[in-house]
């Protein structure tokens, strides 16, 4: 129990990184150690005690293994999140080129 | 854009053909192994992305390898998607249908249709993460000039 | 098992690819594919509307066949209310890939347009035609990706601001509903929708469900953009091009937002009295913060997004008020009036605020201009565009004999038997406001004098633009029918079915 607390205190620690920084680079950061410890806490809820790694071979047949559905949800949302990313740091070189700066106090054009 | 110094080229030259090797055995033997299409395709995608890095290129070169890395990775999608449909032809009218023989669990060649996915998916992700690193590079030389 | 339901995926997918391939070599190959494409789609979706009479009809990914009654395949669900999203999202793509034609001139990199508007489409009709969680969590990953390239088309500084401010909301968003579905098999041990349904009629430990409640609320909520989550809406929908606007305005935030709320509240999780109240007053909250933001607005697509949020507002508070309803035990027909009203204004906000959209684009194409200020005396120069805008202005603001009048009727109406005369009164009076905001609108745009144009004349639009909004006005005018009670049983009633009665969905899909 005490893993899965852990995991929630890391994204918390990327929840506060989210709110409290002021460039660009940095926020893209946050949002990158919180979608890590989901997947962190994902691939530890497929655990079952004294289990092995999930490949069939000729002499691990009537063994446990771990459960492999949670891996390979993590592999899927492991692309998704590389998209994103790739996508977020290519709008924030554009907008550096358009502004000058990566602050986001003068990044304030569209108010109201 | 400049290439590195003398050290890292010749590391380079030892190195880089061994991470493209390696690549590609994680990819084959993603039915047996820890692994698949996509790390290993972004394996192969780091090997090119090292050479292009330590050796430098001047700008035409790279857009002409962005245009056949991008048309790449199109057509590697149209094969998955055209792998998925024939299973509509053969036997049972459904998609992602396993229609190759199954041979024995742990030889290489097994597991039906399952390699020829994770060879199509590997090209596929090693050519999109090499499209990506090129647009950003093209972009940053022609803001500089 | 169906074989036309994975076409609706794998058609557009295919599409965006070859339009990337094969665009740099042949010239204007990008139109053509996209318009047959979007052609096919819409007259595949009608035909599976009426297919759906048969019941409901399932497809299995990969042919998997349950083990021991527990289904482990992935499984694509076609019933009565996804086919009325589907319509809603084909037709409306069909019509804004016709509008484009004429409208991208400005822009250069046709080719990205045309295939990141076909992978939308395919994401969104994935969502749509889903029945299992995790799957349901990729689609909606695609359609959202691409709507943040759309968004930051035009590379200028406000098209660029938006798309950041959009995208790290709509990530954190992602992050909260992927947490959810992951408590979710942490509990239950599925994905499957019907099947996490069968195991939460067994074992229900409130405090675990109420969490993974709230998290959902969260993380639909701010892709469906309600009151305290809507704080990317006006700058993301003000800064894309017009017809992107009326897609996203229109569909998106209806088939990745109410939708899935819709079915997750209704078909997945029993129905408690206070989630229910919570959803209703997140409904009311939008509707009436959502107006008064809207009528100080002098820029044209800021003055209809923020209206957006408010007609998203009724829809949010009929359907909640349902399951107030439902969930104390009583008058079951009232519900089912609620819940139709709810279905029927989705159906009416697609189409009228798709059509305000892309009027303000033809305004903008013509004039350069978003500003109320600098418009004027529009009508005589622009008559087919006045004249569908005044159609558009009627529906929204609910005057009869347009499509608005009635949804907005039924909504008050069930609001009224039901015993909440506080959220009829709020519903006439934010209605009232609407027409206010919208008599602003028509007088600055089409009936004031006209300024000194510095000799530039203003004809009207192209042909494309003038055909794709003539037919969002004959569905302004023919969607009324549904309020009568012939059509509303073969359209509406089996939707409403479908959602109120969870155990028939979970037995026609897992048989148990």
């Amino acid at each position: 129990m005490t893993v899965y607390i852990l995991c929630f205190i890391l994204f918390l620690v990327g929840l506060y990184g989210l709110i409290t920084r002021r460039n660009l680079i940095k926020i893209v950061i946050s949002l990158c150690i919180m979608e890590f410890s989901i997947f962190l806490m994902l691939a530890l809820i497929g655990y079952i005690d004294s289990g092995i790694a999930p490949i069939i071979r000729p002499d691990t047949i009537g063994q446990t293994y771990v459960d492999p559905l949670p891996q390979a949800m993590v592999l899927t949302a492991i692309v998704i999140g590389l998209a994103t990313t790739a996508l977020l740091l290519a709008i924030a070189i554009r907008l550096y080129g358009k502004y000058g700066t990566f602050d986001i106090r003068e990044i304030n054009n569209l108010r109201g | 854009m400049q290439g590195m110094s003398v050290i890292v080229k010749k590391v380079t030259q030892l190195i880089a053909g061994i991470i493209f090797l390696y690549g590609i055995y994680i990819i084959i033997h993603g039915h047996l192994t820890p692994g698949g299409g996509f790390a290993g395709g972004a394996l192969i995608a780091g090997s090119f992305i090292l050479l292009i890095l330590a050796f430098g290129s001047d700008i035409l070169k790279l857009k002409q390898e962005e245009t056949g890395s991008s048309i790449t990775e199109n057509i590697a999608i149209l094969m998955v998607l055209l792998i998925a449909v024939m299973g509509l032809l053969f036997g049972a009218k459904v998609f992602f249908i396993n229609y190759l023989p199954v041979g024995t669990a742990g030889k290489l060649i097994s597991a039906g249709v399952i390699p020829l996915y994770n060879i199509f998916i590997g090209i596929e992700v090693a050519a999109a993460i090499l499209t990506i690193f090129l647009a950003l590079v093209i972009f940053k030389e022609e803001s500089t000039k | 098992m169906n074989p036309i339901i994975p076409i609706f995926v794998a058609l557009p997918l295919a599409a965006a690819f070859l339009i990337m391939i094969f665009g740099k070599f042949i010239k204007n190959l990008h139109i053509f594919i996209s318009f047959v494409t979007t052609l096919m789609l819409a007259i595949l979706s009608v035909y599976a509307f009426i297919y759906v009479e048969n019941g409901l009809q399932i497809y299995k990914a990969g042919g998997w066949e349950p083990i021991n009654t527990i289904p482990v395949a992935i499984y694509m669900v076609l019933d009565s209310f996804s086919v009325i999203i589907l319509c809603i999202i084909n037709l409306i793509g069909f019509i804004s890939a016709l509008y484009s034609v004429s409208y991208i001139r400005q822009y250069t990199a046709k080719n990205n347009y045309y295939a990141l508007l076909c992978l939308m489409i395919a994401g969104m009709n994935g969502v749509v035609l889903s029945g299992d969680l995790f799957n349901l969590f990729v689609f909606l990953e695609i359609s959202v990706i691409s709507s943040y390239a759309l968004v930051a088309f035009g590379v200028g500084r406000n098209e660029l601001e938006a798309s950041f401010k959009y995208q790290v909301l709509g990530w954190l968003a992602s992050l909260l509903i992927l947490l959810g579905i992951s408590l979710i098999y942490w509990q239950t041990k599925t994905l499957n929708i019907a099947d996490v349904k069968r195991v939460l009629n067994t074992e229900y430990s409130i405090p675990f469900y109420l969490f993974i409640q709230i998290l959902f609320i969260s993380g639909f909520g701010l892709k469906a953009a309600l009151i305290p989550f809507h704080a990317w809406l006006p700058d993301a929908h003000s800064s894309a091009p017009s017809p992107i606007s009326a897609m996203l305005s229109g569909v998106l935030i209806k088939a990745v937002g109410i939708y899935v709320i819709i079915r997750l509240f209704f078909n997945m999780f029993m129905i408690t009295t206070e989630i229910a109240i919570l959803i209703t007053t997140l409904g009311t909250l939008s509707m009436v913060i959502g107006v008064f933001l809207a009528i100080g607005q002098w820029d044209l697509k800021r003055l209809l997004a923020y209206h957006s949020i408010s007609q998203m507002g009724y829809v949010v508070m009929s359907v909640g008020a349902g399951m107030i309803l439902i969930s104390r035990g009583k008058k079951p027909d009232v519900a089912a009036l609620a819940i139709a009203g709810g279905i029927f204004h989705l159906i009416n906000h697609a189409v009228f605020k798709g059509l305000l959209f892309l009027n303000a684009g033809a305004i903008e194409y013509r004039t350069g201009t978003r500003d109320l200020k600098e418009m004027g005396g529009l009508a005589p120069v622009m008559p087919a565009t006045s004249a569908t805008s005044f159609i558009a202005s009627m529906s929204i603001s609910g005057i009869p004999p347009f499509n608005g009048f009635f949804s907005k009727l039924i909504i008050i109406i069930a609001a009224v038997y039901g015993r909440f005369y506080f959220l009829a009164l709020l519903a006439v009076i934010v209605s009232i406001v609407t027409l206010a905001s919208f008599m602003k609108f028509q007088r600055y745009a089409f009936q004031n004098k006209e300024p000194d144009r510095k000799n530039r004349a203003i004809n009207e639009v192209p042909f494309p633009m003038i055909f794709s909004m003539a037919v969002l006005a004959f569905f302004c005018l023919a969607l009324s029918m549904l309020a009568f009670p012939g059509v509303r049983e073969a359209i509406l009633t089996p939707a409403v079915n479908i959602l109120m009665q969870s155990e028939i969905y979970t037995l026609q899909i897992i048989g148990n």
